[in-house]
């Protein structure tokens, strides 16, 4: 087998601030292979989010080691693509200007990432609005122009924080097989942490479930070939695809109430 | 012919012109009103025109300055006192406000003084600004940076403060410096608190200019109102608080101009 893209080795971390030390991810261990597409769920609360900090180096984890492509992480590079919640695109930057933010911040910037980025714009059909500012687009426009951003760079590993929760039920659905194709076409590695267990099967090939006080691995699924290899919409009608959701439905119901404080 | 919806909004946009009107002219007769009732009073003695003047003997003596030239030498030299002093204030203001960022140490260090400074009348200065730089324009001018820099900081360094951490997080995964995160995010993001506060300075820069006239100088409006107190001569410190009420006036309009043109096109 293939060296793996991400190696994460028993992590652990801790916050501190004025109330006191809190153990918010307990002996983390994961494995992605390139190409991968792995989900995470848990209750809110269970350190996803402090996962993909640690992975993009925004963290500096108190115990373990993260490696990627072999190389241990210390600080953000470029190298990894993160995907927020919201578009979170600059007001006063035009569209391409914020779609070419990384090139420029990474030194980059050259007439052909330019290119690309201009080709990436057209795909996720932005091409008559690139010279618009962020609040002349749609939510769902506006998270592709994000999705954009963040492939700009080039980036091997992707990491993508609930990025269709604040999106409308027509839209999300929409946004996710355009993501899941793009990063496919692409051979990305993507982590996606999420709350919507129908998103996490429809979309991953692995669902890792999380529980909490600490945040801690509970449960690992891996998604059988018939819905990994369908786009997320139609992976939903999918056999056996009720069956995973009440499988992983079980397991959040338990570290729910396995992590609840007495 | 015409839809109905049609109608409605031209009823609605006569409306909207007929109170516009209404509210202009309301506006108009009690300026007009006003100003005749005190020419009127003037003129018949019911009040001491040694002490509340009139109209016309004011627009006379204004009239009679402009003519010999001394008029507009100080508007002009008070005009220039403001625009120095808000620019200074807001530009050092800033500097400050990236300072206090940047070393957050300095920011906790700095924090009780500048509630005290802030909470300071800061004309009480002048006399201590004068003593410590001269009886001349650069004092007048230093009053007026005393007056505007502290609340600038204040202002801008809370709207640094408050800039989206989702923002800084965009550019962070990309590896940008501290510097990058100011210059990328931090700085334009407040940009249009920045533009603001030179709205607001504009006003509290009057205060400094008028205050340190008053104290030293021999040329502006405020020295025309201290000098016209002194040798009782109230036509003339009447008129130029009509000056000052004008020119104050027109600045702050320019500069909503300018705030409109600077950032009116961004929205979030």
């Amino acid at each position: 087998m293939a060296e793996p893209l991400l190696e994460m080795k028993n992590v652990s971390h801790v916050y501190v601030n004025d109330k006191g030390a809190a153990l918010a991810v307990d002996q983390f261990s994961l494995t992605m292979q390139s190409g991968e597409f792995v989900s995470l769920v848990g209750p809110s609360g269970c350190g996803k989010t402090t996962v993909l900090s640690i992975i993009a180096g925004l963290l500096k984890p108190v115990a373990g080691e993260v490696k990627i492509d072999g190389k241990p992480v210390s600080q953000p590079s470029g190298e990894v693509g993160y995907m927020l919640q919201q578009d979170y695109l600059f007001p006063w930057r035009t569209i391409m200007e914020n779609a070419t933010i990384g090139l420029e911040l990474t030194g980059k910037r050259s007439p052909e990432r330019e290119k690309y980025v201009l080709r990436l714009l057209l795909e996720m059909g932005l091409g008559n609005h690139i010279h618009a500012l962020p609040h002349q687009l749609s939510g769902g426009m506006r998270q592709r122009v994000a999705l954009v951003r963040t492939l700009a760079t080039e980036p091997n590993l992707l990491l993508l924080d609930e990025p269709f929760s604040a999106l409308d039920y027509q839209t999300k659905m929409q946004l996710e097989d355009l993501v899941w194709q793009t990063l496919r076409d692409r051979n990305k590695t993507v982590l996606l942490v999420t709350h919507d267990i129908a998103e996490a099967i429809a979309m991953s090939d692995r669902v890792i479930v999380m529980g909490r006080n600490p945040g801690r691995i509970r449960h690992q699924v891996d998604i059988p070939e018939a819905i990994r290899e369908t786009t997320p919409f139609h992976a939903r009608e999918k056999s056996g695809f009720h069956e995973l959701f009440h499988q992983i439905w079980k397991y959040l119901e338990e570290s729910t109430s396995e992590g609840a404080r007495p | 012919m015409n839809s109905p919806e049609y109608e409605l909004y031209q009823g609605y946009l006569r409306q909207k012109r007929k109170e516009r009107i209404a509210v202009m002219l309301t506006q108009f007769i009690i300026v007009i009103g006003l100003i005749a009732a005190w020419e009127f009073a003037g003129r018949m003695n019911k009040i001491d025109t040694l002490l509340f003047s009139y109209p016309s003997k004011i627009l006379r003596l204004l009239y009679d300055r402009l003519l010999e030239g001394t008029l507009l030498n100080h508007v002009g030299v008070t005009l220039a006192e403001t625009s120095v002093g808000f620019l200074l204030g807001t530009v050092c203001g800033t500097a400050l406000a990236a300072a206090i960022w940047w070393f957050r140490f300095l920011s906790k260090v700095l924090d009780p003084f500048l509630v005290v400074l802030n909470s300071m009348p800061k004309v009480a200065l002048g006399p201590l600004i004068i003593v410590a730089i001269g009886p001349n324009v650069v004092s007048v001018i230093a009053t007026a940076l005393a007056v505007t820099v502290i609340i600038t900081t204040l202002v801008v360094h809370s709207s640094f403060r408050e800039v989206d951490e989702s923002y800084i997080k965009v550019v962070r995964i990309f590896g940008a410096t501290r510097a990058d995160v100011f210059r990328k995010v931090i700085l334009p993001a407040s940009f249009p608190t920045i533009v603001s506060t030179l709205k607001v300075n504009v006003g509290l820069a009057w205060i400094g200019v008028v205050v340190g006239e008053f104290l030293v100088s021999k040329q502006g409006l405020g020295y025309l109102i201290i000098y016209g107190f002194q040798v009782f001569n109230f036509t003339l410190v009447i008129g130029s608080l009509f000056i000052i009420a004008i020119a104050a006036t027109l600045m702050y309009q320019a500069v909503a101009v300018l705030e409109k043109k600077l950032i009116g096109h961004r929205q979030n």
